[in-house]
C-alpha cells in the first residue's frame, strides 16, 4: 500500500524534497509572549555564529541558513514545531529550546528522527537523564551549578541562616532546591525556602525575611525578577547578601536592581569577558551587529550553534556532502569546542563532562562583576538502563 | 511563632493596603466600561500596560531636562494617562463600535474581541518599543525622593494590632454565640455585648503579649507608596464626582440604565461611551505609571496579571460600582498580603507564598456566594 | 455559486473533483501548506454543501483515512496537526455544552484538561511510587485505555467539586470564578511537589507509558507497511483521536436533541423562563458543566501519553481562553462549528502562521527583492525586530477583531440560530 502512494506520489513529480546543498540549524525558543527577551537571545546568539561561518560553507558550495522558530514557551506548539522540523530534510540540528517543559516533549520527537539538539538553556537533569543519543546541552545542570553556589556561600562567605527563594519555574526552583541540599549538607541552615510566581510585588517575602532574619538570601531565578526583588529588599532594609545562578548574568540584572546590585553574588559557567579574548570579541560582534550586548543564553545558544557548525565542517569538508541526521548526531556528540564559556566535550548522556563555575561578584553596581572563584564541577552520573 | 504574626500584621496590612490601592486603581477602568456596557474590558490590561510603558518613556526621555522629580511624576501621569486613554478609544472606536452597531446580543463576542484586542496590542507595544529601542524591559529610573523611607509611629502599629484583634475576638465571639444557640433557646446576643466581650478578650490577651504588641514594630512607608495611596484616593474621589454631579456623570449614568430612552432624552451614547472609554482609560493608565513607579519594571506583558487581579478585585466589590472597586481592591491587596506572608509560618513552610493566590480565590468565592452581589454592589432585580 | 446550489449532481461532482485534485496534489507535495489547505477545504464543503450522504461519508472517509495518513508518511507534521486539532476538538466540544448549549461562561476549562492529564501522568510513571507504598508504577501501558475512563470520571468529579460552589452564581461572576478556580488547579499542580510529592511541581512528570501499539505494527505488517514504533505512534494517535472524535461528536448529538440538551438551550435563552418551565436550574446547569469537564479529562489522559511528559505550564488560562476563543469562533453551539473552531485555530496557530513566518525567513535568506514599481524592498534588510516569527500572536489578535467584527456568529453557526435569523427576517 506504501508502494502505492509512493508511485502515485512519484508520478505527480514529488520534487519537494529538496535535495539542495542548503544546510539549517534551526533554533526554537519563544519570540513572543513574555519570555521572548530570553528566546530571543537565544535566536540571535544562534544568529551570530551561523553569519560568521557563512562564508566557509559557501566555499565548499553550501548554503548555511538559520530556521528561527517560535514556541511560545508552549509544550503543544514546541512539539508541532518540532514535528515541522523534522519533516524539512534541510534542517539537520536544532538550538534550543528555552523551558524545560517544552525542551522534554519536543526532543521526544527529535530523537526519533535522530535530530541533533543542543540546548543552550534547560539545566533540568531530565533533559540528558533520559540518555537520548542526539541530545545535548551546553549549560550546567541544576544539580551542578546549585551546589557550586552552596559551596561558595556556606564555605567562603560563611553563610548561616539562608533564605532561598525561587520562581517556581523547572528552572528557579530546581537550582535552588540543589543549593539548599547542599547548604544544608554543608551544616548551615535554610531558614526559609519560598517558590513565589510574582514578578512585581515582592512585599510578602521581604516581610518574612524580616520575621527570619537571614544572613544570606538564594534567589533560583532569572534576573528580571531578581533585579526588582534585590531592589525592593534592599528598599526595605534587607541587608542579607544575595546570590543567584546563572539567570542572574546579564547587564540587565544591574540595570533594574541599580544601586541594590552592589556586593551580589552569581555563579556562571560564562568565562569573564577579560580572561577570554573571545568572549570580548564575540561580545563586541553582537553588539555592532544587534545593537544590544549579548544577555544571559546569547552566549550559550552561539557556543552551541558553534559546536554543530564545528561538527559540520568537518563533515562537509571531509564528505563533501551534508551529512545525515544519524551522523551529524553522532558527530555532534563527540565533538569538543573551545568556545565563549570555556571548554566543552560532552559525556555519555550529553552533558558537558566538567563545567568552571565562576563565582562573580559584583563588587560595584557595575556589570561585568569581578571574578572571585572557580569552582569545578563534572555532571553527576546517571545510569544509563539501555541507550536508546 | 504568634510573636512573629503579631509583629508583623501592622506592616501586612499597611503593605496590602498599598498593593489594594494599586488594584483599586485598575479596577476603576473595569468597572467603569462595565458600569455602562456591560462588557468585560479585558483589553483593560493593556490599556493600563500601554499607560505604564508610555509613562516609562516620559520617565527615561525627560529625566535629564526637569529636574524636579515631582514635576517629572505629574507629567507622566498625564502623558502616561493620555496615551492611554487614546489607546482605550481607538479600541472602542475600532473593534468595540462596529459591534454595537451590528446589534450582537451575544455578550461572549465582544469578550473575544476583547482577548484579541488584548494579544494585539501586546505585541504591537512591543513592536513599537523594539523598533525605538531595540528592547521591550522599560525600567523607571529611581529617585531618592521617592524612595525616601519613613518610619511610622509606634502607636499606629500598636492600634491596628488592637483593632485587628478586637476584629478577631468580635468574630470569634459572634461565632460562639452562634454555636452556644445551637444548642439551647438563647435570645441571639445583642451587638453591643459581643464588642464588649471581644474588647476585654483584646485587653487580655494585649495584657499578656504586651512585650511583642508595644515592641518596636518597624512599620516603615515610602514615599511612592505614599504617593500611590494619595493619587489614588483622588482618583477615587474625583470619578465619584464626575458621575455623581456632573452633566456627563448623569449622561453616563443614563446611558448606563437604557442607551435606547437615553438617546431619545438628546444624549448620544455612543459620545457617552467614548468619554466613558476616555475616562476608564487615563485611569488606567495613571494606574499604570504609579505602578511603574513602586515596581521599577514595566514590559507589554505586564498588564496581564494586576488586570485579572483588578478585575477580581472590582467583582469582589461589586462590579459596576466605584466604590464597590475601591473595597474589592483593598479587600483582595489585604487578602494577598496576609496570605503570602502568613501561610508560610502557618503550615510551617508546606504552603508557601504561592497558595496565595488560592487563598484569595477562595475567599473571593465564599463572599460571592453568600453576597453574590459583591461587598457593595446592589441586588438588581431580575428582567423579565 | 447559486447554479451550483440549485443543481446537487452538479455540485457534487464539481466537490468530488475537488477533493480528488487535491488530494492528489497533497500526496504529490505532502510538506507544502496550500494543497493541504485545499484538501481540508474540499474536505470541508463535501460536509457543508447539500450534496447525497454516501459522497459525503466517502469524501470524508478517504480523505481523513487514506489521503492525510498516506501524505503523512512523508510529513509526519500532518499527523501532529490531526491530532492537536483532536485533542482541541473534543475539548471545544465539550466547552460547547458548557458555553455554547448552556450559556454558561467558563473561563477555568483548562483545570479539567489538567486532571485528565495528570490522571494518567501520574500512574503511568514512576511519580506513582513517591507517594504510594506500592512500588508497582509506572503501570503498563495497557491500563491507558482504563485510565481514560478514569479521567473522565475524576474530570467529572473536579467538574462537580469546581461547579457545586460556583455554578449558584451567574454572568460575570461565574466567567472570573471559573477563572479563579481554573488557576487554582494550576497552581495545585506547580505546587504539590511537597510536602508530599503528588505532581513533581514545575519539574513535570516524565517519562509517562504509551499504550502498547505491538498488534497495531502487526497489523500494518498484514497491509504490507512496515513502519518502526516511532513512525507507528502518530499513526496510531492520530487514528485513536479520530475515533475518540467521532465518539465524542455522537455523545453531543445525542446530548443535543436529548431532554438535557433542550433544558440547557432554555437556559441559556431565558434562565426565568426555564425555571418557570419546570427545570432545575442548578441541577442541569451541574449536569453540563461535568460532562464539558469528562470530554476535557479523557483528552487530558491522551495528551499525557502523545507528550510523554506533563508539567503545569501546559493547562495556563491562555489555553482556557484558546479554547473558548475556538468555540465561538466556530458557531456556538454549533458541534460542526465547535470543530472546526478547533481545527482553524491550531492550524492558524502551529501551521499557517509559522508557515508564512517561514517562508518570510526564507525571502530573507535568499535575498530577495520585493518590486512593486513604486515601492522596494529587498527582504534582507530585514531588521532583527521585524522577524516575523515574532508577530505571529499579533496576526492572530487581529484574526479574532476581524472575525467578531464580521462574523460574529461564527463560520458555522448554530442551525436554531440560523432559523431563528430566518425567522426575524420574514
Amino acid at each position: 500500500m506504501k508502494k502505492v502512494f509512493l508511485a502515485l506520489a512519484l508520478a505527480f513529480g514529488a520534487t519537494a524534497l529538496a535535495q539542495g546543498n542548503v544546510i539549517k540549524i534551526a533554533t526554537v525558543s519563544p519570540l513572543s509572549g513574555e519570555q521572548a527577551a530570553l528566546g530571543e537571545m537565544i535566536k540571535l546568539g544562534a544568529q551570530l555564529a551561523i553569519e560568521e561561518a557563512q562564508p566557509y560553507f559557501e566555499k565548499l558550495g553550501f548554503k548555511l541558513e538559520l530556521a528561527p522558530q517560535d514556541d511560545q514557551a508552549n509544550p503543544d506548539v514546541g512539539v508541532a514545531v518540532a514535528r515541522r522540523l523534522v519533516t524539512d530534510p534541510e534542517i539537520v540540528a536544532v538550538v534550543g529550546h528555552l523551558n524545560t517543559g517544552v525542551a522534554i516533549p519536543s526532543s521526544e520527537v527529535y530523537k526519533d528522527y535522530q535530530l541533533a539538539m543542543v540546548s543552550p538553556a534547560n539545566t533540568g537533569p531530565a533533559v540528558t537523564d533520559r540518555c537520548y543519543l542526539n541530545v545535548n546541552r551546553l549549560v550546567g545542570r541544576d544539580d551542578v551549578q546549585g551546589p557550586a553556589g552552596a559551596e561558595f556561600a556556606v564555605k567562603e562567605l560563611g553563610a548561616k541562616r539562608i533564605f532561598v527563594v525561587h520562581d517556581k519555574t523547572t528552572y528557579g526552583q530546581g537550582v535552588a532546591e540543589q543549593f539548599k541540599k547542599k547548604a544544608e549538607e554543608l551544616g548551615a541552615q535554610v531558614v526559609g525556602f519560598v517558590g513565589t510566581e510574582e514578578k512585581a510585588n515582592f512585599q510578602a517575602l521581604i516581610l518574612q525575611m524580616k520575621a527570619k532574619k537571614p544572613d544570606f538570601v538564594y534567589f533560583g531565578g532569572i534576573y528580571h525578577q531578581a533585579g526588582v526583588l534585590l531592589k525592593q529588599m534592599r528598599e526595605r532594609g534587607i541587608k542579607a547578601t544575595f546570590m543567584g545562578p546563572d539567570g542572574l548574568d546579564s547587564s540587565k540584572f544591574v540595570e533594574i536592581a541599580g544601586e541594590a546590585a552592589k556586593g551580589a553574588y552569581y555563579t556562571t559557567v560564562a568565562g569573564p569577558i577579560e580572561k577570554y579574548p573571545k568572549a570580548k570579541a564575540m561580545a563586541e560582534k553582537f553588539e555592532k551587529k544587534f545593537g544590544k550586548t549579548p544577555e544571559s543564553f546569547a552566549i550559550y545558544a552561539y557556543d552551541s550553534a558553534n559546536l554543530v557548525i564545528k561538527a559540520l565542517k568537518d563533515f562537509v569538508a571531509y564528505a563533501k556532502r551534508a551529512p545525515t541526521r544519524a551522523e551529524l548526531s553522532m558527530l555532534v556528540r563527540q565533538t569538543t569546542l573551545d568556545g565563549v564559556t570555556g571548554y566543552t566535550a560532552f559525556d555519555y548522556k550529553g552533558d558537558r563532562k566538567k563545567a568552571d563555575y565562576f563565582v562573580v561578584h559584583l563588587k560595584e553596581a557595575k556589570y561585568p562583576g569581578e571574578v572571585v572563584k572557580v569552582i569545578s564541577f563534572p555532571a553527576p552520573a546517571t545510569k544509563c538502563e539501555a541507550i536508546k | 511563632m504568634l510573636e512573629i504574626l503579631i509583629q508583623l500584621l501592622p506592616s501586612v496590612l499597611l503593605e496590602g493596603l498599598i498593593l489594594g490601592f494599586v488594584y483599586a486603581m485598575i479596577a476603576l477602568g473595569y468597572t467603569m466600561v462595565y458600569g455602562v456596557l456591560e462588557l468585560i474590558n479585558f483589553a483593560h490590561s493593556e490599556i493600563f500596560m500601554a499607560g505604564a510603558v508610555a509613562g516609562a518613556e516620559v520617565f527615561i526621555l525627560l529625566k535629564g531636562v526637569i529636574g524636579n522629580p515631582f514635576l517629572l511624576l505629574a507629567l507622566a501621569i498625564l502623558i502616561g494617562g493620555a496615551v492611554a486613554a487614546i489607546v482605550a478609544i481607538l479600541v472602542e472606536r475600532l473593534a468595540y463600535r462596529p459591534l454595537r452597531k451590528r446589534g450582537t446580543t451575544n455578550r461572549l463576542v465582544p469578550l473575544i474581541t476583547a482577548i484579541g484586542v488584548s494579544f494585539f496590542l501586546q505585541d504591537l507595544v512591543r513592536l513599537i518599543e523594539g523598533l525605538w529601542h531595540n528592547a521591550f524591559y522599560r525600567r523607571y529610573p529611581s529617585f531618592s525622593v521617592f524612595e525616601a523611607t519613613y518610619t511610622l509611629p509606634n502607636w499606629i502599629g500598636v492600634l491596628t494590632i488592637l483593632a485587628t484583634l478586637w476584629l478577631a475576638f468580635w468574630v470569634i465571639a459572634y461565632f460562639g454565640d452562634w454555636l452556644v444557640r445551637l444548642f439551647s433557646k438563647k435570645e441571639r446576643a445583642a451587638g453591643r455585648t459581643l464588642s464588649i466581650v471581644a474588647a476585654g478578650l483584646t485587653l487580655v490577651f494585649a495584657f499578656f503579649y504586651r512585650h511583642v504588641i508595644f515592641a518596636d514594630l518597624g512599620m516603615t512607608i515610602q514615599m511612592k507608596s505614599i504617593l500611590v495611596i494619595v493619587v489614588s484616593l483622588a482618583m477615587l474621589y474625583g470619578l465619584n464626582w464626575l458621575v455623581h454631579k456632573t452633566k456627563l456623570g448623569i449622561a453616563i449614568r443614563a446611558v448606563a440604565q437604557d442607551a435606547q430612552t437615553a438617546s431619545l432624552m438628546g444624549i448620544d451614547p455612543d459620545v457617552i461611551v467614548s468619554r466613558t472609554f476616555l475616562i476608564g482609560g487615563f485611569l488606567g493608565g495613571v494606574a499604570g505609571v504609579l505602578f511603574g513607579l513602586l515596581y521599577t519594571l514595566v514590559h507589554p506583558y505586564v498588564g496581564f496579571i494586576p488586570g485579572i487581579k483588578a478585575f477580581t478585585a472590582a467583582v469582589l466589590g461589586g462590579i459596576g460600582n466605584i466604590t464597590g472597586a475601591a473595597v474589592g481592591g483593598l479587600v483582595l491587596g489585604m487578602l494577598e498580603m496576609l496570605g503570602g506572608t502568613y501561610l508560610t509560618f502557618l503550615t510551617n513552610g508546606a504552603m508557601g507564598t504561592e497558595y496565595k493566590d488560592i487563598l484569595a480565590f477562595l475567599i473571593l468565592i465564599f463572599i460571592l456566594l453568600f453576597r453574590p452581589q459583591g461587598i457593595i454592589g446592589q441586588q438588581l432585580g431580575e428582567k423579565v | 455559486m447559486k447554479k451550483l446550489r440549485e443543481n446537487p449532481a452538479l455540485l457534487s461532482l464539481v466537490i468530488a473533483v475537488a477533493a480528488i485534485v487535491a488530494s492528489l496534489w497533497l500526496l504529490a507535495n505532502p510538506r507544502s501548506t496550500i494543497p493541504f489547505l485545499l484538501t481540508l477545504g474540499s474536505l470541508l464543503a463535501a460536509l457543508l454543501q447539500p450534496i447525497p450522504k454516501w459522497l459525503k461519508v466517502l469524501i470524508g472517509g478517504a480523505i481523513l483515512l487514506l489521503v492525510i495518513p498516506a501524505a503523512g508518511f512523508k510529513n509526519s507534521f500532518l499527523f501532529e496537526l490531526g491530532i492537536q486539532t483532536g485533542i482541541y476538538a473534543a475539548m471545544a466540544l465539550g466547552l460547547n455544552v458548557v458555553v455554547g448549549l448552556a450559556g454558561l461562561l467558563d473561563l477555568g476549562y483548562a483545570a479539567f484538561f489538567a486532571v485528565g492529564a495528570y490522571t494518567w501522568a501520574i500512574f503511568g510513571s514512576p511519580q506513582a511510587n513517591e507517594f504510594m507504598p506500592w512500588k508497582i508504577f509506572p503501570l503498563p501501558g495497557e491500563y491507558f485505555y482504563l485510565f481514560m475512563l478514569v479521567a473522565v470520571v475524576v474530570a467529572a468529579i473536579t467538574g462537580v467539586v469546581i461547579g457545586s460552589p460556583a455554578l449558584r452564581l451567574k454572568g460575570d461572576y461565574l466567567a472570573i470564578v471559573t477563572l479563579g478556580l481554573g488557576e487554582v488547579v494550576r497552581v495545585l499542580a506547580n505546587n504539590l511537589d511537597q510536602p508530599i510529592n503528588f505532581t513533581n511541581g514545575p519539574q513535570g512528570i516524565t517519562p509517562i507509558q504509551r499504550p502498547p501499539i505491538d498488534w497495531f505494527i502487526g497489523l500494518l505488517d498484514k497491509f504490507g507497511l512496515q513502519m518502526s514504533k516511532a513512525e507507528a505512534y502518530p499513526l496510531y494517535f492520530y487514528l485513536l483521536v479520530l475515533v475518540i472524535i467521532g465518539i465524542v461528536t455522537l455523545v453531543n448529538i445525542r446530548l443535543d436533541r436529548s431532554r438535557f440538551g433542550r433544558a440547557w438551550i432554555a437556559i441559556r435563552e431565558d434562565e426565568t423562563a426555564a425555571r418557570a418551565m419546570g427545570i432545575p436550574l442548578f441541577p442541569t446547569k451541574l449536569i453540563a458543566f461535568a460532562t464539558g469537564a469528562s470530554f476535557s479529562g479523557a483528552m487530558g489522559a491522551l495528551f499525557a501519553a502523545k507528550q510523554l511528559y506533563v508539567s503545569p505550564e501546559s493547562f495556563t488560562l491562555i489555553q482556557s481562553i484558546m479554547i473558548l476563543v475556538m468555540v465561538i469562533l466556530g458557531g456556538m453551539g454549533s458541534i460542526p462549528g465547535a470543530i472546526l473552531g478547533a481545527a482553524t485555530v491550531t492550524i492558524l496557530n502551529v501551521d499557517l502562521l509559522k508557515s508564512a513566518s517561514d517562508y518570510l525567513n526564507d525571502l530573507r535568506n535568499a535575498g530577495y527583492t520585493l518590486n512593486l514599481g513604486f515601492f522596494k524592498y529587498n527582504f534582507a534588510n530585514l531588521p532583527n525586530q521585524l522577524e516575523p516569527a515574532k508577530y505571529e500572536r499579533m496576526v492572530f489578535g487581529l484574526i479574532m477583531i476581524l472575525m467578531m467584527i464580521y462574523r460574529p456568529e461564527g463560520i458555522i453557526p448554530e442551525r436554531r440560530h440560523v432559523l431563528e435569523m430566518k425567522k426575524e427576517e420574514s
